[in-house]
């Protein structure tokens, strides 16, 4: 008896996660389906009707979109704003972090405090102040303004994850390495940034998503030459409303670059995120 | 999370303390280490430090810039009806979404770990956080779209009411003047109360039906028009009257007319309904076993009622559950793994124990999970409360131009405000300032776990 109702009990549980996980799937094969489908086909019917009329999936759309300069640009925007943005944000909190870490300098720990406290002040407050910094100085609307801003908003959480990662290592293996006569520098390069690897790549993969999916700091900084693709997209959007024939197939090569991440990295992806979940 | 990673450093201890060649070494060590942090130092006080500053300064002077204004914006955003709208808004979104998502990802937590395929599970609901806003946006504006030939959840909704209620076959249906149908004040047509059993068929025409709106299995009425009826039935049969391509005649049954498969009739004796049935795929009907008598055919309103749309999804009333729904899509799987992972870590034996002492699933999850798990929900909860309070995108994309509106959090009208056609950098700044303030709770929190980490 008790044994039927366990089994009972574990297939209403199988029966749930299953309809949970074709609900989290539908909106994605949604658009997936729908990007292969022309704009009259759309104007008909939802995407659901390809599953009796599969003639309807073709790859014009796509083949349209890369004839769409203004998409392909926003493309390599997003990959010349994101990769930087990422090498940077590591090098950048790679240093501070060692030297938090290991190196004494006046009021290091109190302005580790304040990085700290930096971890969640939102890009928002920004916004205005840098714009009008970033005009002076001719890079607003530049891929470099954007960049710089990314790195600096990324940066608090970037040096809170290395440090305490560094701060983690043996002692000994420094001093160790201090004694034989290692200069900082190259204790930094061949010791701490080897042995801080997995924290790094977590770190860089959760900085190149962030930055490849932001909107809203590209949505100021950016002007027309500059744009990602997010901000090519929602300019589409405003301007003539649900044209699913561009929105799907372009939110689709949006999204499939940091799903590839995603699945390619998932480990460090899902720690990188856990850490900063603070933030 | 991130206090698991942090443990005790300690400076470099000075090699020869004292001596001269030491402090000259200090020195030395003091300024290598200041140019490892000064590129992030710089950064972080020109980018981040300084409009902190500059912004709260800034909240306090008018739009121009020129005037202070003290307090003046601060008191303008309760005042301003848009703002405050915002105000009621975000503050929708931080009860309610967090709580939602902490939940939902407890309940998930302690149901996948009951299944084989668990690991799939959790990657397949994580994966939405690697999906930029814009693109969960435009997929949920799909999704939501109201017509429910383009949006999945009104096709949903749609179908599912049909199912229950029936849809109207023939919303566009009417008939003739003067042919033997007269229209009811509610909508249904009825003839005179003049059929009677074993009479001849009644032919019941209706018009507006485009060709292309009947269904397949329409067949023409011609035959079932001219049947006889028994002595105790009524026949008849509801057709379009209409020939495609000419040539008819009005209030006739011509040969390539065709019956309305599916309408209802009624035979209505007195005013008060008899008998019901519904027509073939030639339009024809039969009440069968009717005194005798004279009778009202009637077609209830039902059948030309309009169809049923869904629901507005997008609309003002529900703009803000609806975006709340797409991020839920976003982040159920984050609140879940992580919980999963404060799951993992619990005391096996705490949880065994209860087993042993015959306690039920409900009674474990109630008394020892949610419990021991206390620490991580809140982890969780302040961490989903602080995302949400900066929530811009998804409103941004998925509130139609004019429902933006109705769906608008702080750091949307603080866009609005400041850039997007408000131009009062002023009021912008102080809106900023305030999201600023609702996070500094979060700030302490984490300067505090940092310090108690380092002890």
């Amino acid at each position: 008896m008790n044994a039927l109702r366990r089994g009972l009990s574990s297939t209403v549980v199988q029966a749930f996660l299953v309809v949970i996980a074709l609900v989290w799937m539908t909106p994605l094969a949604g658009l997936f389906l729908s990007s292969l489908r022309s704009a009259e086909e759309t104007a008909e019917g939802g995407w659901w009707t390809v599953f009796t009329s599969p003639g309807q999936l073709s790859f014009e759309n796509y083949s349209a979109l890369l004839g769409n300069s203004g998409i392909t640009q926003a493309f390599w925007n997003t990959v010349l704003i994101s990769v930087p943005t990422t090498v940077l944000v590591v090098v950048v909190a790679a240093l501070a972090g060692y030297a938090f870490a290991w190196l004494d300098f006046p009021g290091r720990d109190a302005v580790f405090l304040l990085v700290v406290a930096l971890l969640v002040v939102p890009v928002q407050i920004g916004l205005l102040p840098v714009a009008k910094l970033f005009g002076q100085l001719g890079l607003f609307g530049t891929i470099p303004g954007v960049v710089l801003f990314h790195v600096a908003y990324g940066l608090p959480f970037a040096v809170f994850l290395l440090r305490n990662y560094f701060a983690e290592m043996p002692k000994e293996m420094l001093e160790a390495a201090r004694m034989d006569g290692g200069s900082e520098w190259r204790i930094f390069t061949r010791l701490v940034l080897p042995v801080g690897r997995p924290a790094i790549a977590s770190l860089a993969i959760f900085q190149f998503l962030w930055v490849w999916n932001d909107m809203l700091v590209a949505l100021l900084f950016a002007d027309s030459s500059a744009q990602p693709l997010t901000v090519q997209l929602q300019s589409q959007i405003r301007q003539f409303g649900s044209n699913v024939d561009v929105l799907a197939p372009g939110a689709f090569l949006s999204l499939v670059v940091p799903v590839v991440v995603f699945f390619a990295f998932q480990r460090h992806f899902v720690q990188g995120v856990m850490a900063g979940s603070v933030k | 999370m991130t206090a698991t990673l942090v443990k005790e450093a300690s400076p470099p201890t000075p090699r020869h303390p004292g001596s001269a060649r030491g402090r000259r070494l200090r020195r030395r060590g003091r300024v290598i280490a200041l140019l490892f942090v000064l590129p992030a130092l710089l950064l972080l006080g020109a980018l981040v430090v300084y409009p902190v500053l500059f912004s709260v300064g800034r909240s306090f002077f008018d739009a121009s810039g020129t005037t202070f204004v003290g307090g003046e914006n601060y008191t303008e955003m309760f005042r301003d009806p848009a703002t405050l709208k915002a105000i009621r808004n975000t503050a929708i979104w931080v009860v309610v979404a967090p709580t939602l998502l902490t939940g939902l990802g407890l309940i998930l937590a302690v149901l996948v770990e009951k299944i084989r395929w668990a690991t799939a599970f959790k990657l397949l609901l994580f994966m939405p956080m690697a999906v930029s806003f814009l693109a969960a946006g435009i997929i949920f504006r799909l999704a939501y779209d109201e017509d429910p030939d383009k949006g999945v959840l009104n096709a949903a909704v749609v179908s599912v009411h049909d199912a229950f209620q029936g849809s109207s076959s023939y919303p566009t249906a009417r008939a003739r003047d003067g042919e033997g149908l007269t229209k009811g004040a509610d909508g249904s047509y009825a003839t005179g109360a003049d059929v009677s059993p074993g009479g001849p068929a009644a032919a019941l025409g209706l018009v507006g039906v485009a060709p292309k709106d009947l269904p397949g299995d329409a067949e023409p009425a011609a035959a079932a028009a001219a049947g006889k009826a028994g002595p105790d039935e009524v026949r008849g049969v509801v057709y379009l009257d209409f020939t495609p391509g000419g040539g008819g005649e009005p209030g006739a049954v011509d040969r390539s007319e065709k019956g309305l498969p599916g309408v209802t009739v009624e035979a209505v004796r007195d005013g008060d309904p008899v008998a019901r049935t519904t027509t073939a795929a030639d339009g024809s009907f039969r009440f069968a076993g009717l005194d005798s008598g004279s009778y009202a055919l009637k077609l209830p309103s039902a059948n030309f009622a309009a169809p049923y749309d869904g629901i507005s999804w997008l609309g003002p009333a529900l703009v803000t559950p609806a975006i709340i729904g797409a991020y839920l899509w976003i982040w159920t799987g984050f609140a879940m793994v992580l919980i999963g992972a404060g799951l993992a870590a619990l005391p096996r034996d705490a949880l065994e124990a209860a087993r042993m002492d015959g306690a039920n699933e409900w009674q474990i999850f109630r008394r020892i999970t949610v419990p021991l798990l206390a620490p991580v929900l809140t982890v969780v909860f302040v961490t989903l409360v602080i995302n949400v309070m900066k929530v811009f995108d998804l409103v941004y994309i998925i509130a139609p131009g004019p429902v933006q509106e109705d769906a608008t959090v702080l750091a949307t009208q603080m866009w609005l405000v400041s850039f997007g056609g408000g131009n009062n950098q002023g009021l912008g700044s102080a809106l900023g300032v305030l999201l600023l303030l609702l996070v500094v709770p979060a700030m302490v929190f984490n300067v505090r776990r940092f310090r108690r980490s380092q002890r």
